[in-house]
C-alpha cells in the first residue's frame, strides 16, 4: 500500500473507533449521574433548582469529553493534516 | 462540506476576508445592541409598561438571580460581562431557525475569542476584589507544589470552554447536514429542534461556568478568615 492509502485507511478506522469508544464512557457517566440526580430529586423535591442546575453543569462537563472525541474524529475525516501533507508532497513531485 | 462558517467568504480584498462568521457576528451584535437600545429608550417605572420592557426585565432579573445563586455576592457588577456572554451565545443558537444563517459559535475562532474573554476576566475581577497579592496567593493555595497544576488547570479550562461550545454547535450543523442527504424530509426538522435545545443549554453552561470561575477567583480570601474564626471558636 502506498502512503496515501495507508493514511486514508488509518484515519477512517481510527475516526470510527474514536467516536465509538469516546461516547461509551460519557454515556455510562451521564446515566449514573442522571439516575443519582433522580434519586436525590425524589428524596428532596425542595432542592430541585439546585440539583437541576448542578446536574446540567455536570452533564455538560461529562459530555464535553465525548465532544472532544467527536472533534478529533471530524479533524481526522475532514481536516486531516497528515493527509494534506502527503497530498501536497505528491502534488509537488 | 463546510466544517465551519469560516469557509463561507462573502467579500475578499487582499488579505482582508469577510467570512460568514464575522458577518453573522456583526449582525447579532447589531440586533442585540440596537434592540436593547430601542427598548430601554423609554422605560417606565409605573404599572403600565411595554411588553418589550417586560421581556427585558425577565431576562435581566433571571440572569441576575442565576449569577447570585452561583455565589457572587454583588451580581450587578458581573451582570454586564456574564449577561452579554450568555445572550450572545443564546442568540447565536436561537437564530438557527432563520434559513441561510449559520451560527458564528460554530467556528472555533469565535468560541476561542469568547473563552479568552473569560480567561482575561477571571484575573481582572479577582485582582479587583482582593488585590494582586491576594489573587496570586490562590495559585499556591494548598502548597507551593500545586503552582504548575493550578496554571495548567487555568489554561485547560479555557481550552475546554472553547472546544465544548464549538463542538456542540458544529456537531449540530454537521448532523443536520448528514441527515439531509439520507432522510431529507422530517428528521432534519426534529434535529433542528434538538439543536435549539442544546444551544440554549450550552449558552447556559457557558455563562454558568464563567460565573463559577469568577466566583472561585474572587472569594478565596473571604472564606479563609471565616474558616479560621470557626476553628478558633
Amino acid at each position: 500500500m502506498d502512503s496515501i492509502t495507508t493514511i486514508a485507511v488509518a484515519s477512517i478506522v481510527i475516526a470510527g473507533i474514536t467516536t465509538g469508544f469516546g461516547t461509551m464512557g460519557p454515556a455510562l457517566g451521564e446515566g449514573r449521574s442522571v439516575s443519582t440526580a433522580l434519586t436525590a430529586l425524589a428524596q428532596q423535591p425542595d432542592a430541585a433548582a439546585t440539583i437541576t442546575r448542578t446536574l446540567f453543569v455536570g452533564l455538560a462537563m461529562i459530555e464535553s469529553t465525548a465532544i472532544y472525541c467527536f472533534v478529533v474524529s471530524m479533524i481526522l475525516i475532514f481536516a486531516n493534516p497528515f493527509w494534506n501533507h502527503v497530498i501536497a508532497q505528491t502534488a509537488g513531485q | 462540506m463546510h466544517l465551519s462558517p469560516d469557509e463561507m467568504i462573502f467579500w475578499e480584498h487582499g488579505f482582508l476576508k469577510l467570512n460568514a462568521t464575522i458577518v453573522f457576528t456583526w449582525g447579532l451584535m447589531f440586533v442585540l445592541a440596537v434592540g436593547s437600545k430601542l427598548i430601554t429608550r423609554k422605560l417606565s417605572t409605573g404599572l403600565k409598561r411595554s411588553r418589550w420592557q417586560n421581556l427585558l426585565e425577565i431576562v435581566v432579573t433571571a440572569i441576575e438571580k442565576q449569577i447570585e445563586d452561583v455565589g457572587l455576592r454583588d451580581p450587578k457588577k458581573y451582570l454586564g460581562f456574564l449577561g452579554t456572554l450568555f445572550l450572545f451565545v443564546a442568540a447565536a443558537s436561537l437564530c438557527t431557525i432563520i434559513p441561510g444563517y449559520q451560527p458564528p459559535t460554530g467556528s472555533l475562532s469565535t468560541t476561542v475569542a469568547l473563552a479568552l474573554c473569560v480567561f482575561v476576566a477571571v484575573p481582572f475581577f479577582g485582582i479587583q476584589e482582593q488585590g494582586i497579592g491576594g489573587y496570586l496567593k490562590a495559585y499556591v493555595e494548598p502548597t507551593f507544589i500545586m503552582l504548575p497544576f493550578n496554571i495548567i488547570s487555568e489554561i485547560s479550562r479555557t481550552l475546554a470552554l472553547a472546544v465544548r461550545l464549538f463542538g456542540n454547535m458544529m456537531s449540530g450543523a454537521m448532523i443536520i447536514g448528514i441527515l439531509l442527504t439520507i432522510t431529507p424530509f422530517i428528521f432534519p426538522i426534529v434535529l433542528t429542534a434538538l439543536g435549539l435545545l442544546t444551544g440554549m443549554v450550552q449558552a447556559y453552561i457557558f455563562g454558568i461556568l464563567a460565573a463559577v470561575y469568577i466566583a472561585a477567583a474572587t472569594r478565596v480570601r473571604k472564606l479563609t478568615p471565616e474558616a479560621d474564626a470557626s476553628i478558633e471558636a
